[in-house]
């Protein structure tokens, strides 16, 4: 770890480097983050030496974050390894890009895991592309039953539902809301491989599902199918 | 759970829900309330309901946890 500096606070302040309003010029920092603040912030051997130290903890973050997803069938072998040493280079510059925006809210080497693990998810999701299970435009709505669990042996009892389901999902939502609900739901493409595929984001993305779930379950309770929303939040 | 409840708590939606967004910039502090046994939920409702409905977000908050909480593999 990088040695606690406990001149760090004024050093970096004074350097106009760190916020003067913030947690960190406040003295909330713990002395281990202080330590990398201190190394990051100036310039010379010692922000080298820490560079390097933080890129050698993000790429053991990235190969554990990587193991820990289990098996990745589009990548194999020494893909991993080069997938984990690109996403711990990229959140090294994430970090030092936006060193000045880290608040103090917990400690540093949290908040710099952060973006080595959402750069796991990214460089995951762009694999995802290698080799589709399902073709772009295609709709599998023969696994949905599967996907949520419906019974086979009941079938009779669920296919209206299902196929009320599809009815809402063309006549409720709006194209872009019925192409991306088809992918993730449907095709069960992962939300960011579908992102980078439209040129957009996770936030997007998932706003523009949350609104579709809306409006088709309201389509479904409109018409029997479920009951009135839960109220129960948990 | 079976199919109708599966596919009705999918449907449902919290209007709490932060997005990813929010949550992806909270997630640090969220995760470090949760390693400490800290009510991370209490503090942080509308997270906590994105995560649950967020498989994306949610697989991100497990990966950070693991990272500083020593569990990873």
């Amino acid at each position: 770890m990088v040695p606690a500096d406990p001149a760090v606070d004024e050093t970096a302040v004074a350097a106009g480097r760190l916020d003067p309003g913030s947690a960190v010029a406040a003295g909330r920092l713990d002395p281990e983050s202080a330590g990398w603040l201190s190394a990051l912030t100036r310039t010379g051997p010692a922000r080298e030496a820490a560079l390097t130290r933080l890129h050698e903890l993000l790429v053991r973050i990235a190969h554990a974050e990587l193991r820990r997803r289990g098996p990745q069938p589009q990548i194999t072998g020494p893909e991993l390894d080069d997938l984990a040493y690109q996403a711990a280079a990229d959140a090294l510059l994430a970090i030092t890009g936006k060193l000045g925006q880290f608040r103090a809210e917990s400690r540093f080497t949290t908040w710099a895991y952060k973006f080595v693990v959402f750069e796991v998810s990214a460089k995951l999701g762009r694999h995802f592309w290698r080799r589709p299970m399902v073709p772009l435009g295609g709709e599998a709505w023969e696994r949905l039953p599967d996907r949520f669990g419906f019974d086979p042996a009941q079938e009779s009892e669920w296919r209206d539902l299902l196929a009320a389901l599809r009815r809402a999902v063309d006549e409720e939502l709006t194209p872009r809301q019925r192409e991306v609900f088809v992918a993730i739901v449907v095709n069960d493409v992962p939300l960011d491989a579908l992102a980078i595929q439209l040129g957009s984001n996770r936030n997007a993305i998932y706003k523009m599902v949350f609104d579709a779930r809306r409006k088709l379950r309201a389509a479904l309770a409109a018409n029997g199918y479920l009951g009135p929303e839960n109220s129960r939040r948990s | 759970m079976n199919g109708w409840q599966a596919l009705d708590r999918f449907l449902q939606t919290d209007p709490r829900d932060v997005g990813c967004e929010q949550a992806m910039e909270m997630l640090h502090v969220y995760a470090e309330l949760v390693a400490a046994g800290a009510p991370a939920e209490q503090r942080h409702p509308g997270i906590a309901v994105h995560l649950r409905a967020c498989g994306p977000c949610e697989e991100d908050f497990e990966g950070l946890l693991a990272a500083i909480t020593g569990e990873a593999p």
